[in-house]
């Protein structure tokens, strides 16, 4: 099998670092408005920061896929005698709760790294926290070229697994016949 | 399209229940900006002079500044304007943290309340639903458990809330409003929140603010971000630590407070101890300090970290910033683990930190005095520190001495009387002063305190340095990239300004240069307070990131209005103006532009004279400080003229 390279994008989030400014949310929204930086609205932001003074919880998350379905059920994290909120660490836009949606369309966002042409020099909510909360790292991977099984294989691989593959063969079989 | 702005202003008629949306005149928005400035209008125009500050036709209004919720790096200031209870002139406190960024989104500029509501309630700003909801169930509850509370019940946390604690819903006269880390502490606002019966105002916003030519204006936004640091890496040499640097005093950091502990009065602004600070003591402190301060914070979208999030154990957290660290602490001649401990309740309470030590402290010393008897003073407990929570308790609470002490020194030694006024030694315009006092008196400083309007010295000095450099050296280097001045004479003021000698004060800055040089740190503050911006990042520390001389590109490029720094000078101009106006109109005179007796040891009164007659004639204001018709109608102010000579204020020549 052929070696790739592939970069690595990587943003490092200190907790403790967090000043609580959310200037990584203001400058998200603006980098992604059209035209560049012509409104703001936290709303609109791929970054949120989780943020409960009281508690002393400072979180900044980022939006990652879109998730069609909620979990099927909630994860609580208690780390340092803290409590984060149920999903606090998850990236997903999901039908469980209104973060990483556009606030007219309801349309999921997704953190794209401000991938821009020319390239910045690292995304915008890195560039604008100064306190070092969020740095930025980037490194190449090899990595083997994958062979991608197909969806049907992938299925049928796992009920090989559970029911050997002569049950799966006569069931196919079976069913062709009834088709 | 409106830019930087929304063009709109929330009108509450609490009286009525009436909740309705205007849109603004741009016109207002290139004359006064925002902020403050168009405050003063509304107020001008709006509320008669013979409205008091209790009467329900009083307004009270939530003003964020022109450029809130844009990237423009610290611009996040709440600006709440109303007629003070405790000055009976014009009152206006702001407060940074994430209100004013939050009610922009919501899509407002303003929330202008008038009337009086039948029974406590609160606003909740939800967008473009809005709706004012009971609050029965909050009264006497803590200014940030409110918030809690009010987030929790909504299902909202991201709601911003600002709240009255229970101070404020009795009418204290040092009453602030509370939010977050930040606090519109000073003036009485919060009085006149309580009287209104409005509990909190809470918000969410969701949409755009808009900038007009955005390249241009990030560009700018992009420099402050580079110098901050820089500067940070830089500290002023010469100056003492918390304005070496740039923010509001960063108490929550410094662990040296030989400076304040030994400059700054104890008690009722009273004891200078010259000797106070030892290792034993600094070790003592730095420990309290470390032991409660569990994050340092800033607000919104700013990196200076001027706030912490302060955890005593066995009480609930609250946050705290600058100075009232050692205000409760001085005032009690305590230590600081006290300071912390009493500033909870105070600010659960709501109250100014600035004043009500001091009227504490004042309070005891009437009883010291044999002023206040046993039986004022009934049920007080014996021990210091358990007097102090006991006269804070009473004094929130209207309840006996307490219900005089709740006036502030000013109003309340008129009440007790028996030579109580002698005690209530520290005001300016009625309201208490930094406990500070010193020996000679500085020509620049005594034009600050006798003439601000917001009768607070932080809300006016800053730029300038506060003492001469020692050395020649010294002043040059000071001087070298110092391009913040509005013009190269400043430079020369302060390369020629001497500790001692015939370059010193009193006498030097000389009168002319005196009144420039506070004309200019005057005019950075109302800018600020116009804009939104944290004095922090500019009119308050030395060498900031906006200066007169970015400033007109910062709000040109954010809202398309045409502005170059005459224009800017000529606006800020305006405001300054109509704030007097304003207050002139409710009665304020030359006689009322005095700084406590015993702020300096040597005073001058000639040169004192001289000073105000020299700067009323700089600012267009006559002998009496009121502004001339001619200086009105330069300012496009005849409307204000024409007021005045109606009401025999100024007179038709």
């Amino acid at each position: 099998m052929s070696k790739v390279k592939k970069k690595v994008k990587v943003i490092k989030i200190d907790v403790e670092k967090c000043n609580g400014c959310r200037a990584c949310e203001l400058i998200c929204s603006a980098f992604h408005a059209t035209p560049k930086y012509s409104s703001n609205n936290p709303a609109r932001s791929r970054i949120r920061l989780i943020r409960e003074p009281l508690r002393d919880v400072y979180l900044p998350v980022y939006a990652g896929e879109y998730a069609p379905a909620e979990c099927m059920g909630r994860d609580k994290y208690t780390i340092d005698g803290k409590e984060y909120d149920e999903c606090g660490f998850c990236r997903a836009s999901c039908p469980s709760r209104d973060v990483f949606k556009e606030p007219d369309s309801g349309l999921p966002l997704k953190c794209d790294m401000c991938e821009d042409d020319p390239p910045q020099e690292k995304p915008l909510c890195v560039q604008w926290c100064i306190n070092d909360a969020l740095t930025y790292e980037e490194r190449e991977e090899e990595v083997e070229e994958e062979v991608k099984l197909e969806d049907v294989e992938i299925g049928l691989e796992s009920m090989v697994d559970k029911y050997g593959l002569q049950k799966v063969v006569d069931t196919v079989a079976r069913m062709s016949k009834k088709g | 399209m409106r830019y930087a702005e929304t063009g709109y202003n929330l009108e509450i008629d609490l009286s009525r229940g009436n909740i309705e949306r205007v849109e603004t005149d741009q016109r207002l928005t290139e004359l006064h900006l925002g902020g403050l400035g168009t405050n003063a209008k509304i107020l001008w125009d709006r509320v008669p002079p013979e409205t008091e500050p209790f009467f329900p036709d009083n307004l009270l209004i939530f003003s964020t500044g022109l450029l809130c919720g844009t990237p423009a790096i610290g611009a996040n200031r709440t600006i709440v304007t109303t007629y003070s209870p405790q000055t009976l002139l014009m009152g206006y406190s702001m407060m940074g943290g994430f209100f004013a960024p939050e009610l922009k989104y919501a899509g407002y500029d303003k929330v202008i309340f008038r009337g009086k509501s039948p029974d406590l309630v609160y606003l909740w700003i939800n967008n473009d639903k809005v709706e004012i909801r009971d609050a029965s169930h909050l009264q006497g509850k803590g200014a940030i458990q409110t918030a809690e509370l009010i987030q929790q019940e909504l299902k909202e946390p991201k709601a911003q809330v600002a709240a009255i604690g229970l101070a404020g819903e009795n009418r204290v006269y040092m009453a602030s409003i509370e939010h977050g880390r930040s606090s519109a502490s000073r003036l009485g606002i919060g009085a006149v929140m309580g009287d209104k019966r409005l509990k909190a105002i809470a918000v969410r916003g969701t949409k755009d603010v808009n900038i007009a030519r955005p390249a241009e204006f990030l560009d700018l936004c992009k420099e402050v971000l580079k110098y901050i640091p820089v500067r940070d890496k830089n500290p002023v040499p010469g100056v003492m630590p918390i304005l070496a640097g740039l923010g509001s005093p960063k108490e929550m950091a410094v662990h040296d407070e030989k400076w304040h502990t030994e400059n700054f009065s104890w008690g009722n602004a009273r004891h200078r101890i010259k000797d106070y600070w030892n290792e034993e003591i600094e070790k003592k402190w730095t420990e309290s300090m470390e032991n409660v301060r569990t994050r340092f914070i800033s607000c919104y979208n700013c990196p200076v970290k001027c706030g912490a999030i302060i955890s005593v154990p066995g009480i609930s957290t609250y946050m705290m910033k600058c100075f009232s660290k050692l205000t409760y602490t001085m005032a009690a001649y305590s230590d600081l683990d006290f300071g912390f401990r009493i500033a909870q309740r105070a600010t659960e309470y709501g109250v100014d930190g600035f004043s009500t030590p001091q009227v504490m402290a004042f309070g005891l010393e009437l009883y010291e005095a044999g002023i206040l008897t046993d039986q004022d003073m009934a049920g007080m407990p014996s021990d210091n520190e358990g007097r102090f929570y006991w006269l804070l308790d009473k004094t929130v609470r209207r309840e006996g001495i307490g219900d005089v002490l709740a006036n502030g020194t000013y109003w309340a030694a008129k009440q007790i009387g028996k030579g109580a006024e002698a005690y209530a030694h520290n005001n300016i315009k009625k309201h208490e002063q930094l406990p500070l006092k010193l020996g000679m008196l500085n020509p620049i400083y005594f034009l600050m305190y006798a003439t601000g309007e917001k009768i607070n010295i932080t809300q006016i000095e800053g730029n300038f340095p506060q003492a001469p450099f020692p050395t020649r050296e010294e002043r040059e280097e000071f001087v070298k990239d110092w391009i913040h001045v509005p013009d190269e004479k400043f430079k020369q003021y302060l390369l020629d300004w001497e500790p001692r000698g015939e370059r010193s004060i009193p006498y030097y800055p000389t009168v002319e240069a005196t009144c420039e040089i506070v004309d200019w740190q005057e005019k950075m503050h109302y800018i600020d307070d116009a804009l939104g911006m944290c004095a922090g990042l500019s009119s308050f520390p030395l060498k900031p990131p906006y200066h007169i001389h970015n400033y007109p590109a910062f709000i040109s490029s954010a809202t398309g209005i045409d502005m170059d720094e005459a224009g800017l000078t000529q606006v800020t101009k305006r405001n300054r103006t109509l704030v007097r106006a304003v207050n002139v109109r409710r009665g304020l005179r030359r006689a009322d532009e005095k700084p406590p007796e015993d702020h300096w040891k040597k005073r001058f009164p000639e040169l004192e004279e001289k000073l105000l007659d020299a700067y009323y004639k700089f600012k267009g204001w006559d002998n009496q400080g009121i502004p001339t018709k001619e200086s009105l109608h330069e300012l496009g102010l005849d409307y204000v003229a024409e007021d005045l000579e109606r009401r025999g204020m100024i007179k038709n020549e």
